[in-house]
């Protein structure tokens, strides 16, 4: 028994190794004072990240990728919380079938969205493309997560409190708003920052949808054709990294909190 | 009397409610979707469709080898992915569900699912220099004095598209399994010992059945997008690591043939369906049960 328990111990951070191998790298090449990325280390630099400051046309994504992806977090969250708000409230016809369209995207391929979105964009509607383009292409994948994540938020609620504000006279949107909104409010904020993270990480939409307009994963797939510009590549991806993080041990520590809060125990991950 | 009234418009209520998100999916994806499959009925103009009806571009898709080509070389490739990834991930559920203690789960998880959400891209690109001629790998090796040539077969190849795909999807793969180990009732597991089955047993004939609707789960959350991937090929696959989702990207993006672009959406996405479908069917008999 115990000894099974070690083998299996043994195999999982062996696996976490594996996980987390490319992003421990990522530093080391950072700092590192050479162009080209690769070992052994020549010595310690910040010259990357200083070179990530003067960088004009980066600076420009930077402020294209914050537009979509604060877009797209209000956006996505607004439409997961009427979805999950339906689908944990209400019993009705047909919302197996909905919801099954809703989450499609979590597993329709993205290339698959972004040909689509294109096609329909410029061929029927005849609209240029743009960060608005990309913006509804992100929110339409990004809101299969805010519902997953606010589900468990809206499953925890209990029904009695919101019949008891009934009781005492409340309508239903005051109801939402005293009772309902304060309880999920953390799965509110947990599901905004998901929703911001995969905008800002997204290529193959953005790619497709952003016109001349680019966002940061599509200025750092430019730059990967450049080798001398890699190192800076890293220093900016270090950045993200430790942003990412950040904001999902963030994400993490509301939507347990949410869960919590709404008198439920807290089971698993993001998904 | 009031309640009575509530229920009976419940199920208007609930639509009411739904209707903002669903209205958004069908404008935003369904309807592009099936402009996509008249597209692929359409004639090709640059960067603009010409709306005459024709099969061409199906007969195109079905003639020139090099579509069949590349969607064979996809499906294997996502099969492959989705092999390795299922199974060298099957033990990390296991071992999250069954070994470790409740409160540290959600912290596995948490720590599965980082390396997920950090930058994509940059990740995919990483390993292009942990795999590389000059790379970690390989320098490693060197420095030990195991080999004496760099090793080239590391990368520009199926090898490393399938290693970096299951580096991506890994959590992908993880977390359904693992919420169905977390369903089966331990007591069964018991009984199954009690009553004189060995651990190996137990594990083959309870824990392995139960959790067949998590694995069949993992696997279409696996299977289907990576069919549908072009950054890792084009990254780390080399020539002979093209996908069928390069050409998709090459006729829409770079061709502006979107007539001929959809064909091959259309019909991978067929192809991707009708396998998954079959695998559903194949493996119906784990899938009913509580839920």
């Amino acid at each position: 028994m115990k000894s099974k328990g070690n083998g299996f111990r043994i195999y999982a951070i062996l696996y976490l190794g594996f996980l987390y191998a490319p992003i421990v790298l990522l530093p080391i090449f950072a700092f590192n004072n050479s162009t080209v990325i690769s070992f052994p280390l020549v010595g310690f630099t910040t010259q990357w990240f200083q070179a990530l400051v003067t960088d004009t046309s980066l600076l420009l994504a930077v402020r294209h990728s914050l537009i979509v992806a604060v877009s797209v977090s209000i956006l996505a969250t607004t439409f997961g919380v009427f979805a999950a708000r339906a689908t944990t409230r209400y019993k009705f016809p047909g919302k197996g079938g909905l919801m099954g369209m809703i989450m499609l995207p979590l597993v329709l391929p993205d290339i698959i969205i972004a040909v689509a979105l294109l096609g329909a964009i410029t061929n029927i509607l005849g609209m240029k493309l743009s960060l608005i383009t990309v913006i509804f292409g992100h929110t339409l994948i990004a809101t299969p997560f805010t519902i997953a994540i606010l589900n468990s938020a809206f499953q925890s609620l209990d029904r009695s409190l919101e019949e008891a504000a009934y009781d005492l006279g409340e309508t239903k949107i005051s109801t939402f708003r005293l009772i309902i909104l304060p309880l999920v409010m953390p799965g509110i904020i947990s599901a905004m920052l998901i929703a911001f993270t995969i905008s800002l990480d997204e290529y193959i939409i953005a790619a497709f949808l952003s016109g001349t307009e680019a966002t940061l994963p599509v200025y750092i797939f430019s730059q990967f054709r450049f080798p001398q510009r890699v190192p800076v590549i890293m220093a900016l991806g270090t950045i993200l990294v430790c942003l990412s993080i950040v904001l999902l041990t963030v994400a993490e520590y509301f939507r347990r909190r949410g869960i919590a809060k709404a008198g439920g125990k807290s089971s698993g991950g993001f998904l | 009397m009031t309640k009575r009234k509530f229920l009976g418009s419940e199920a208007a209520n609930g639509l009411l409610m739904l209707s903002p998100t669903a209205i958004y999916s069908i404008v935003v994806m369904a309807a592009p979707l099936i402009a996509v499959l008249l597209f692929s009925f359409m004639t090709p103009g640059y960067l603009k469709v010409i709306w005459t009806p024709t099969l061409d571009n199906y007969a195109k898709v079905l003639s020139d080898p090099i579509y069949q080509v590349l969607l064979g070389r996809s499906l294997v490739m996502a099969a492959t992915v989705t092999a390795v990834t299922v199974l060298t991930a099957f033990p990390i559920a296991y071992f999250i569900s069954f070994i470790v203690s409740p409160e540290k789960k959600s912290l596995w998880l948490f720590l599965i699912t980082i390396p997920f959400w950090t930058s994509y891209l940059i990740r995919v690109f990483l390993w292009k220099v942990i795999l590389g001629y000059n790379g970690v790998i390989n320098e490693a090796f060197m420095g030990l004095g195991i080999i004496h040539q760099p090793m080239t077969f590391l990368l520009y190849n199926m090898n490393s598209v399938v290693l970096t795909l299951a580096h991506s999807y890994a959590p992908f793969a993880i977390l359904p399994i693992f919420v169905a180990l977390e369903k089966i009732d331990r007591s069964l597991l018991e009984a199954g010992q009690d009553l004189g089955e060995s651990r190996i047993m137990t594990f083959i004939r309870v824990t392995l059945p139960l959790a067949m609707s998590g694995v069949v789960a993992s696997v279409l959350i696996v299977f289907i997008p990576t069919v549908g991937d072009y950054v890792t090929p084009t990254l780390v696959g080399g020539s002979s690591g093209q996908m069928i989702a390069n050409v998709i990207q090459l006729q829409y993006f770079k061709l502006g043939n979107y007539p001929v672009g959809s064909a091959v959406s259309i019909a991978a996405m067929g192809v991707v369906t009708v396998i998954s479908v079959i695998f559903v069917f194949a493996n119906r008999r784990f899938m009913r049960g509580p839920q």
